[in-house]
């Protein structure tokens, strides 16, 4: 691919990524468990990780936290979101690198760590001692919501080509 | 950059497996005993203590029903003990997840308000 395009591509991925995170947060989707989020712009994530690399991934996931912190976020929900999406995406690429799992479970393992980032820094910050509660929640969720965002990736990988 | 050669490979490699499948039974199956096991261990808390920043500023008795409002620079919020178990009941955080949460009890059960750094937890004295 050309190298023009390619920038371009990137900035498009970014800003798919960007509305969808923005959409989802204007939409609470699991009323009982508040905070919980599915996680649809990883979609853009595990899709940019499977057909354009890994430097890549980081990239537009690392804009795309910037930008969502400049426009609706602050400082502290950047650190809880820049913690979690980095050990996930630490978690994701060697995921990768295992021949037994598909974008889904790789994506399953991103969710996971996604939650154990945030718990950790939930952990610090708050200085609240007792995150067992929390993570036996989180914990599964991330692994869930994880899988459904590998298993919608994974059909884009298949489905939508790039060039 | 090897992003070129990177896009031949998916094809193969991106069909669901057997080990997703694993990987997410193993996890949901180790939640669950995780799940359990920390509420078998939990006791009945005595206390709700509310922090602000890591700082306590208030100790709520969860025997005793009562309403109390927490005002930072940050915010407004308030708590209520009601039938043994502590709630948030309003805030005017962007959020509201501290709202939305159920009403807790068992001890180190924590509502959190992350844009007002607020924590209540139970504890047990």
């Amino acid at each position: 691919m050309r190298r023009n395009k390619k920038i371009a591509l990137r900035g498009c991925l970014m800003a798919l990524a960007l509305v969808l995170s923005y959409l989802e947060s204007l939409v609470p989707v699991f009323w009982a468990f508040p905070g919980i989020r599915l996680g649809i712009a990883n979609i853009v994530t595990i899709y940019v990780l499977y057909t354009m690399g890994a430097a890549d991934a980081c990239f537009v996931t690392l804009g795309r936290l910037i930008l969502s912190m400049l426009l609706f976020g602050n400082v502290t929900t950047f650190i809880y979101s820049l913690t979690g999406a980095a050990l996930s995406m630490c978690a994701m690429l060697l995921a990768r690198k295992l021949p037994h799992f598909s974008s889904m479970g790789v994506s399953i393992l991103g969710g996971l760590f996604h939650n154990l980032g945030q718990v950790t820094v939930a952990a610090f910050l708050l200085a609240s001692g007792n995150i067992l509660f929390i993570l036996s929640v989180l914990l599964p969720v991330g692994a869930v919501a994880g899988a459904v965002i590998g298993f919608l990736g994974g059909i884009l990988i298949r489905r939508v080509p790039l060039s | 950059m090897s992003s070129e050669e990177k896009s031949e490979q998916p094809k193969q490699n991106n069909r669901i497996k057997k080990g997703d499948f694993l990987l997410l039974a193993g996890i949901l199956l180790f939640s669950a005993l995780f799940f359990f096991a920390v509420r078998l261990f939990a006791s009945k808390g005595g206390v709700a203590v509310v922090t602000c920043d890591g700082e306590v500023r208030l100790t709520l008795d969860l025997s005793e029903e009562r309403e109390e409002t927490i005002k930072t620079d940050l915010g407004t919020n308030t708590v209520r003990v009601k039938n043994g178990e502590v709630s948030v009941i309003s805030a005017d955080c962007p959020d509201k997840l501290c709202e939305k949460h159920s009403a807790i009890h068992l001890s180190g059960e924590t509502i959190v308000c992350l844009p007002h750094k607020l924590v209540v937890e139970v504890k047990a004295e």
